[in-house]
């Protein structure tokens, strides 16, 4: 939320932070599978013992789309991309800035960034072309 | 243990009805599924009801006794929500209670009320079957998630925008003299590419409309069905439901979809088929590529195959494996919380003769009907037969 006296979702706004200070994280479990917080076992196999290791700097784009019809807190965002990016351990979704809709590719290169959505100014994770 | 009967149906058009509340339009299907089944309220010995937004689209939680209520039963109810899976596990779960003998009667349905928050209300409204920190906060739709889908589909398999223009074009053919549906109205593949994207690669005809409207069914025991001499040739012979990871982003696939393999491989055990025995079908086509998604997953084709069926003329009225022959959710309407109902509903006219598109399947003794929940996060497979 905008409201800076909105109360934080931990865990999630905690790696929303440090992605901004460019310091992401993932959790990883003793059987190396990767997550996001808030997370208390691994969503693949249910270990409980997990790490925080440093998120890769860059990923490839998955899939993408073209938004053109968003919901109320996206209006003044359309038409918008939002992609999934594969970053090895982890993929993650996101809104991505800075290039021609038209020229994106699958397989693309980017960075991860936080930044605020047009509409709300919510924050929100963001890619740019590396 | 045996399988629970249909022993009536009833539902209310499916279109634009803003001003219907819930209650309204579940209170016309459930009495016409008593009336058709030629039992009372007292009867009914539970509710299981299915509904997805009702909290933001009508304010109201706690919507099972409502509902109950509403027709006059004196049953304990519940309410299901699993998105647009919400009727179908309404009736695994109406199904269990029958075939375990704690009820001999039970009605199930669902209502769901959404044009009367207008389009970006109800955008909004769909799109939290996703997950709220990772994929809505990311600016996700409900279309667009379908299009991330298509997009891998695409660059997996194969398959183009055209190939989706052609399931459109098929199911808008099939809902044409369907009385209840909320598209009669036959389009072409041009008229679907030229239509506006929403969600690239996906258009406004790859997407199911905004819909209004209810369905209930009853289900008896085989010995109730008997006792009260019901006509009832229809029993659901096996049931199944599958799950995976809540965002596509935690998914081993993006073009696959395991929760409803999951749902089928257990429901066709469950009934003592295989695919190759099913004959028609009513599948989740919430979007075009849905129904691709849905008719590999139920082992109907290999994955990747399923993308040129429509345009084939495989899965038309006339083809050997009609698929959505009412219209599917694409043409029939979508009221998310009756869907799963409006399936089963569908497959019990077809088999009983009740259904104007009954000539295309006349010789058809399996049935499957598939509802999928979010991105395919939840998924029921229900196999429906009729006596030889």
């Amino acid at each position: 939320m905008s409201d800076d006296d909105a109360v934080r979702d931990a865990g999630y706004d905690d790696l929303l932070d440090a992605i901004a200070d460019g310091e992401g994280y993932y959790h990883e479990c003793s059987n190396g599978h990767g997550s996001l917080p808030p997370r208390w076992a691994c969503p693949q196999c249910g270990d409980r013992d997990l790490s925080e290791e440093p998120l890769p700097g860059s990923g490839e784009i998955d899939t993408f789309t073209i938004i053109t019809v968003a919901t109320p807190q996206f209006t003044d965002d359309a038409p918008y991309v939002t992609a999934v990016v594969d970053f090895g351990p982890v993929s993650i979704t996101g809104q991505l800035r800075d290039v021609d809709p038209e020229t994106v590719e699958t397989g693309d290169v980017v960075g991860i960034d936080v930044d605020e959505t047009e509409t709300t100014g919510d924050r929100l994770i963001v890619f740019e072309p590396r | 243990m045996s399988d629970p009967r249909v022993a009536g149906f009833g539902l209310t058009h499916f279109g634009k009805h803003p001003e219907r509340t819930g209650r309204a339009m579940f209170a016309e299907a459930g009495l016409a599924a008593l009336d058709d089944a030629g039992v009372t309220p007292d009867d009914v010995e539970a509710l299981f009801y299915g509904n997805f937004m009702g909290e933001l689209a009508e304010h109201q939680g706690h919507q099972g006794p409502l509902m109950a209520e509403a027709l006059g039963l004196d049953a304990p109810a519940t309410r299901y929500e699993s998105a647009c899976a919400s009727s179908g596990v309404a009736v695994r779960d109406a199904v269990r209670t029958v075939r375990n003998g704690e009820a001999d009667l039970v009605l199930v349905g669902g209502a769901e009320r959404m044009t009367n928050i207008g389009t970006a209300g109800a955008t909004d409204a769909l799109s939290i079957a996703a997950d709220d920190l990772y994929e809505i906060r990311a600016g996700m739709t409900f279309p667009g998630a379908y299009a991330l889908m298509a997009r891998a589909y695409f660059e997996q398999y194969g398959g183009s925008r055209e190939d989706l223009a052609e399931i459109a074009v098929k199911n808008h053919e099939h809902a044409l003299p369907n009385e209840y549906a909320q598209m009669q109205q036959e389009i072409t593949v041009e008229d679907a590419l030229d239509a506006p994207v929403i969600a690239d690669p996906l258009g406004l005809y790859d997407s199911c409309p905004i819909t209004d409207g209810a369905t209930a069914v009853v289900l008896a025991s085989e010995e109730y069905a008997a006792d009260h001499d019901l006509d009832a040739p229809v029993t659901i012979a096996g049931t199944g439901q599958g799950g995976d990871k809540m965002a596509l982003q935690d998914r081993d696939y993006y073009a696959r979809t395991p929760a409803t393999e999951a749902a089928a491989d257990e429901a066709y055990d469950d009934a003592g088929i295989s695919a190759d025995d099913v004959d028609f079908l009513e599948v989740h086509d919430c979007f075009t590529i849905a129904e691709v998604l849905a008719l590999e997953g139920l082992g109907m084709y290999e994955i990747g195959e399923a993308i040129g069926a429509a345009r084939r003329g495989e899965t038309t009225r006339h083809g050997e494996l009609p698929v959505n022959l009412s219209g599917g959710l694409k043409a029939k309407g979508h009221p998310v919380g009756a869907t799963g109902v409006a399936q089963i509903i569908s497959l019990t006219k077809l088999f009983e003769g009740r259904h104007p598109r009954a000539d295309d399947v006349t010789d058809g003794t399996t049935a499957v009907a598939h509802n999928a929940g979010g991105t395919v996060a939840s998924a029921t497979v229900h196999v429906l037969e009729v006596d030889g």
